[in-house]
């Protein structure tokens, strides 16, 4: 239904955006795994989908496929679609259309080996649970029953629980009430938590949202360097996509009910935007690098509730870069 | 209270005032229902803490009132009554509110409010219709507003007991799963928890737990055991299992001390173990405050 939406749209040599992107970037790595559909070890499959929500489609015809040990960001407007495609293929909502394969399995059959971070989460201050107990109920917090307060099982689980929070480097606040800790603290004691089964494919919702910049670079480095260390496909929903182009093997940018795949070369361009908004949009580079993408229209207010208070986003799909 | 046969003298010597008292079966029985409601109040009012589900543990205490008065009514055991009306009560706020707690926008959180207190206005003037059909009760009403240790059966303590262990058998079942739904909705409902049947779960057990907690303290004191305890509990650790058993323990230490106290003096029950919880709140703020004084680290709370 939707042209742009093939794995491989037509590479964009003219547009500025294909030219101006900072030297290092992801490109080669888009070429050393080009995932044909129907991929032996795919991580993600899907072939047409489309979802309803409320009644009507939000988006169709979305191909995609990623393979093991990819980062890929979910980019487009507020309300086009990009946590009901993580809510998708967490199998927490129905395809309306297509075929969708999550580690080669239909959705919420794979949910053990599938860590998810969701979307603006953060615990209240009077939340009395240490940062710990957070981590340790994303190992068993499933299961039923008592588990045993003794025997070699509980310290194989608590060695666990230390190894993860010390790979994302959260040691030192970890015996902390949660709610006591700052959200930088608290978002990666959860990334923690959503790492702990070491899941084969990480679902993380604006995980840099809520952040200040430098804490933004600090916390998209150590996604990018899990991604690279323990071989997991990463899918991340972002707004903005500059704190993490550097490390992205691909990007999806939703937008006018469907979605244009690729490396960030070649999608975040002029032609390619232009094409999936079927409306003239312009892709800049900065001078520090940073992309910004001027013109597109006004997403449908399809996720008011979700982001009441959260207008200001609306122009912020990629924000000017002016800063340096 | 009423002291019995005699007015009992407290001496400090406790080996003997616990003597005297436990002379008396319907002491004894007192103490033995005590110590099973201030277990279940604990563990349940620990996770309804957690929860901050209080408003509906509230309305579920005072769905006790209409209870007891319907069951002495229609002349049959007032348990009856307050089991139907807690636990019909906390079906009915399960159901409408969709598992009572929401976990989406705020306005949803609202009408779950809202909701809770419809059930809650309904109940109170259920009570107050039955106690006006139910000419010269009047004298029982204070006891059902705040409590009595007087005429608890040998029979009585067997059923709290059988409803206490059905009530933290399934709890110890769900716990763990519940503990992840109450702190972490959204990633629980990803991991395939049943997060919505879990809240109603939790909300029947939270009634239970109040009908017996009521049949103790009254219907408007139920919060004594239910969540004082448990608030002071998780001032002083953020460790669960820690918190659990401290809340469990200052419920039990709190009913003991507030029956012997209304025992050996004239004032009822309900004023004892509310004050005894009460002050031990306060004693746990002050050491919480104290703790954050000797490491600084945890005085800067982030907002």
């Amino acid at each position: 239904m939707n042209p742009f939406t093939s794995t491989q749209p037509a590479s964009d040599q003219t547009a500025t955006g294909g030219q101006a992107a900072p030297a290092g970037q992801a490109a080669p790595a888009g070429q050393v795994t080009p995932a044909p559909p129907a991929a032996p070890g795919a991580v993600l499959e899907l072939h047409d989908a489309a979802v309803r929500v409320g009644g009507s489609i939000l988006w169709s015809g979305v191909d995609l496929t990623v393979g093991r040990g990819e980062f890929v960001a979910v980019l487009g407007p507020n309300g086009a679609g990009k946590s009901t495609l993580l809510k998708v293929l967490l199998g927490l909502l129905p395809t309306a259309a297509g075929q969708v394969l999550v580690l080669g399995q239909p959705p919420g059959r794979a949910s053990h080996k599938i860590g998810y971070l969701p979307q603006r989460r953060s615990f209240d201050a009077s939340v009395r649970i240490r940062g710990t107990d957070v981590v340790r109920l994303g190992l068993d917090g499933d299961r039923w029953g008592l588990p045993l307060p003794f025997g070699p099982r509980r310290r194989k689980a608590a060695q666990q629980v230390r190894d993860v929070i010390g790979m994302v480097g959260a040691t030192s606040y970890a015996g902390r009430p949660v709610g006591e800790c700052s959200g930088g603290e608290q978002q990666r004691l959860l990334l923690a938590q959503a790492l702990i089964r070491r899941p084969g494919l990480l679902l993380l919702d604006e995980p840099l949202d809520s952040l200040d910049l430098p804490s933004q670079a600090t916390a998209a480095a150590l996604i990018s360097r899990i991604c690279r260390e323990q071989g997991v496909t990463i899918v991340m929903v972002a707004h903005d996509v500059n704190p993490i182009l550097s490390h992205l093997d691909r990007v999806v940018y939703m937008a006018a009910g469907g979605a244009a795949c690729g490396t960030p070369a070649d999608v975040i361009t002029s032609q390619t935007l232009t094409r999936l908004y079927q409306t003239p949009v312009e892709v800049l580079t900065a001078s520090d690098g940073r992309l910004v993408v001027v013109g597109q229209p006004e997403p449908p207010a399809v996720h008011s509730d979700r982001h009441a208070g959260g207008a200001s986003h609306d122009h912020h799909a990629h924000p000017s870069g002016g800063a340096p | 209270m009423i002291s019995p046969v005699i007015n009992p003298v407290f001496s400090w010597n406790v080996v003997d005032d616990i003597r005297t008292m436990w002379a008396y079966p319907f002491m004894v029985n007192a103490f033995r229902a005590g110590a099973v409601v201030a277990i279940v109040a604990g563990v349940m009012g620990w996770f309804m803490v957690l929860r901050r589900q209080t408003f509906a543990g509230h309305t579920l205490a005072l769905s006790a009132f209409p209870g007891a008065a319907g069951a002495t009514l229609i002349g049959i055991a007032a348990s009856y009554g307050y089991f139907a009306f807690c636990v019909g009560a906390a079906a009915v706020i399960a159901l409408a509110t969709r598992g009572g707690r929401a976990t989406g926008p705020a306005s949803s959180r609202v009408s779950e409010s809202a909701l809770t207190g419809i059930v809650q206005a309904f109940t109170l003037a259920c009570g107050l219709l039955f106690v006006a059909l139910y000419h010269g009760f009047l004298n029982g009403t204070t006891a059902l507003l705040f409590g009595s240790f007087l005429g608890i059966t040998a029979s009585q303590v067997v059923t709290l007991a059988a409803t206490a262990a059905a009530v933290l058998a399934v709890l110890a079942a769900i716990g763990r799963p519940l503990l992840f739904a109450s702190v972490d909705p959204d990633v629980a409902a990803a991991r395939g928890v049943p997060v919505r049947a879990l809240s109603v779960a939790f909300l029947v057990l939270l009634g239970a737990a109040v009908a017996e907690t009521a049949q103790i303290t009254g219907a408007l004191l139920v919060f004594a055991l239910l969540v004082m305890p448990a608030a002071a509990a998780q001032r002083l650790t953020a460790r669960p299992a820690a918190s659990l058993l401290l809340t469990v323990v200052i419920g039990f230490l709190v009913t003991w001390a507030g029956l012997t106290a209304a025992f050996y003096s004239p004032y009822p029950i309900g004023f004892w173990v509310t004050t005894f919880a009460f002050a031990v709140y306060l004693a746990a703020q002050a050491v919480q405050g104290l703790l954050r004084l000797a490491t600084p680290h945890l005085a800067g709370a982030p907002a």
